[in-house]
């Protein structure tokens, strides 16, 4: 019998590797893809993912594994989307997440088409998250490696996505997973984990910006949450919600960026209790399976690797939805995503989306901590 | 497996190989040592000098050896841009040349000199007048390739040369001959080019090794300097075993060229005839009547072409699409693009290139591989 088809998609790195590797032991017929995301300077520009290096890394392992491999070259739909998206957004002063993008837009919806196309079943991806079937329906996991989980980027994964996609190395631990890179002889074992944005150049997001975001460099007026002008900011796109760092005021005691506003191109700054937010509207939904009714009890993650908050979805309606926490959470960047997971199975993802509009809490509880 | 690149490369002929495992295994001497070994090295060298330079009508004294075709495009236009920068600074290319020549000139517009680039027309032929128009006082260098690398289209060289010497007698003329060679006869004195590039893989010699025609009495700046091998031109112990392999391939090439080409047209055409009935939409790319007899360049509309290649490869069926870059990923043609086809339908493009072993089931094989590939690349585009 024939064996089924898998797809993998391959960054050079340790995880992807291990996931190919998985995949073969356990009978499929793979295929290394790695995609090519951006253009320009091969030779020289060199980051954590998607450079010239990366690529003979990936195509090295392929060779150890014996599998074929590829390069797709998608940086023309990574440049219209995923790329145009993060400077609108920090232009329009949100703080974006583009390997969210690069999943909701490339890996799972382009790369995932031309898996398909290949003739694959399955598409994996070296992703710490896992996929269970679950009465007859799919369900995403958190990892099992809770201090690697990405299931937070993932959040817009469907029944007809999680059909198709696996994350062999989501049931590991990371230093399993670099143990069995080890034992396989893959010379990505020791490879550091890339945490840079693949497209900024050294990872220098500040720069970036005042290359590429001329509406998020213009400096403009920091201001109090009274509306006195306090000092200047470098551009908006330099700043993101609960930011303490590279403000240069000096209040007297620590202060905080609580809003950007583009519309006049200021930020607003105040003391910690500021950043309190009671409750939040989130835009472009997706859920793993039915959308949750209003009132159920949820927990929320709303930043990677960030902690998670009790709260309680509401107005469920086409593509947006409601949180109110249960207790006021700081620091909340529209822009970034919003993942909720099951209140009764913490790990167990419902869906999420990006946040559009935070809801400060009331202005009650800060007259009252300003007063003491 | 059935191998329908030869645009690529091609597999080495066994003559080639015998003539370099005897030098690899015997003859490991160093051609300047005035010894017995290096005579005899010196002496393999100097033969296969013969050969190269017979097979392209040049005097053996014009051949200069390189590190293959890339080199040589390299040497003839850098060299010949510093020799001759007091006498001006122009520079005058097409826009559908290999990057062997593209990013040479590019460097050399960077380091001061002035570029032009020619248009080429949608059937992907240069237009002799054209070029000349684009040459004036100042312009020291021309280059235009023989015959593309991608489309196969054959450049009226002999037309362009006269019409550039006769709009500024001094321009020297270069051209990337590496598709030529071996897929139709050449005569660099007949062309009338001052430089021309060959490289030995394109005809069943090895990889790493080309040569740069330097017509007589034309003179050229080094760009790799050492020990002053090859009338300083080209400074470097010289790759004995690579330089016997590249002469016995040229002369089997410049031997069988008719021959094979009776033989690999029809094959071409068959292959062009079956897709055409399969694909009902599908478009050649350039001119079928000026081109080298192995190519077929097509674009097939909706399709993408680096689907349409992984489909093909995971079947055995072995061909190209657009250009690859260094990471293995595919950027579309910017031949294509040059002749005027779209992005989108040079998305799809498919580059079929037949040669000295090709055969009827390579074709048939391709044939019967197609329909699939055609409708999974089909669904992404």
């Amino acid at each position: 019998m024939a064996r089924t088809k898998a797809v993998v998609a391959m960054s050079g790195g340790v995880d992807s590797s291990v996931a190919a590797a998985l995949l073969i032991e356990q009978g499929y017929d793979v295929t290394g893809i790695m995609l090519k995301l951006w253009r320009g300077d091969e030779a020289n520009h060199n980051s954590g993912c998607c450079n010239l290096g990366a690529a003979e890394d990936a195509r090295r392992v392929a060779d150890v594994l014996d599998i074929p491999f590829y390069v797709f070259n998608l940086s023309e739909r990574f440049e219209d989307s995923v790329v145009r998206d993060f400077r609108n957004a920090y232009a329009s002063g949100e703080t974006p997440n583009p390997c969210v993008r690069c999943n909701q837009w490339i890996k799972f919806d382009a790369l995932l088409d031309r898996a398909k196309a290949m003739g694959a079943d399955i598409l994996a991806t070296g992703h710490y998250a896992r996929v269970r079937e679950h009465h007859g329906a799919y369900r995403l996991l958190r990892g099992v490696d809770a201090r690697k989980d990405q299931s937070y980027v993932l959040w817009m994964l469907g029944q007809d996505e999680l059909r198709h996609v696996r994350f062999p190395v989501g049931e590991m631990e990371k230093h399993e997973t670099r143990a069995r890179a080890s034992e396989l002889g893959l010379r990505t074992a020791a490879k550091p984990d890339s945490q840079e944005i693949c497209f900024v150049r050294g990872g220098d997001v500040g720069t970036y910006i005042d290359e590429f975001v001329a509406p998020g460099a213009r400096p403009g007026a920091i201001r109090d949450r009274d509306g006195t002008v306090v000092g200047t900011h470098r551009g908006i796109g330099h700043y993101t919600i609960g930011q303490r760092k590279g403000l240069g005021i000096s209040l007297g005691e620590p202060v905080f960026v609580t809003a950007i506003n583009a519309a006049d191109n200021s930020i607003t700054i105040g003391r910690r209790e500021e950043l309190a937010v009671a409750g939040m509207s989130v835009r472009e939904a997706s859920f793993v399976a039915e959308p949750p009714k209003s009132g159920t009890a949820v927990f929320v993650q709303h930043r990677a690797h960030g902690e998670t908050n009790r709260g309680t979805v509401s107005a469920v309606d086409g593509g947006h939805f409601q949180i109110e926490f249960d207790r006021p959470v700081e620091a909340v960047a529209p822009g970034q995503s919003a993942a909720i997971y099951s209140a009764g199975e913490p790990d167990v993802l419902l869906g999420g989306g990006i946040i559009a509009v935070v809801h400060p809490a009331g202005r009650v509880d800060l007259l009252a901590s300003s007063v003491s | 497996m059935h191998y329908l690149d030869y645009a690529a490369t091609t597999p080495v002929l066994p003559e080639v190989r015998d003539v370099m495992f005897s030098i690899l295994e015997g003859d490991f001497g160093n051609p300047s040592s005035t010894h017995t070994f290096g005579r005899k090295a010196k002496e393999a060298v100097e033969d296969a000098r013969d050969r190269v330079a017979a097979a392209i009508g040049a005097s053996p004294a014009e051949i200069v050896f390189t590190g293959g075709g890339t080199e040589a495009d390299n040497l003839g236009l850098k060299g010949a841009a510093e020799k001759l920068r007091g006498s001006g600074s122009h520079i005058v290319i097409t826009a559908f040349e290999h990057h062997a020549v593209l990013d040479t000139a590019e460097w050399l517009r960077r380091k001061g000199f002035e570029v032009t680039t020619v248009r080429v027309t949608s059937d992907g032929l240069v237009e002799p007048d054209a070029v000349a128009s684009a040459v004036h006082r100042g312009t020291i260098l021309v280059s235009v390739m023989a015959v593309n690398n991608e489309i196969g289209t054959i450049q009226p060289m002999a037309e362009i040369v006269t019409a550039v010497k006769a709009a500024n007698a001094n321009t020297v003329v270069h051209t990337d001959a590496v598709q030529a060679l071996g897929n139709i006869p050449v005569d660099v004195h007949a062309w009338g080019v001052d430089l021309a590039a060959f490289s030995a893989h394109k005809l069943g010699g090895p990889k790493g090794v080309g040569a740069l025609f330097v017509r007589s009495p034309v003179a050229v700046e080094p760009v790799i300097h050492g020990g002053g091998h090859e009338r300083g031109l080209r400074s470097g112990t010289l790759n004995v075993a690579g330089i016997a392999g590249f002469g016995m391939a040229a002369e089997i090439a410049a031997k069988e060229v008719y021959e094979k080409a009776e033989r690999v047209r029809p094959l071409r055409d068959a292959l062009f005839e079956g897709i055409r009935e399969q694909v009902t939409d599908v478009v050649v790319n350039g001119t079928l009547d000026q081109r080298v007899p192995g190519n077929l360049n097509i674009c097939i509309p909706g399709a993408a072409g680096e689907i349409l290649l992984l489909l093909l490869d995971q079947v055995g069926i072995a061909c190209s699409s657009g250009s690859a870059c260094q990471s293995g990923a595919l950027d579309p043609s910017h031949v294509l693009l040059a002749i005027g086809t779209s992005r989108q339908l040079a998305e799809g493009s498919l580059r079929f290139t037949l040669g000295r072993d090709s055969t009827r089931a390579d074709v048939d094989a391709a044939l019967a591989a197609l329909p699939d590939a055609v409708a999974g690349a089909r669904k992404v585009a």
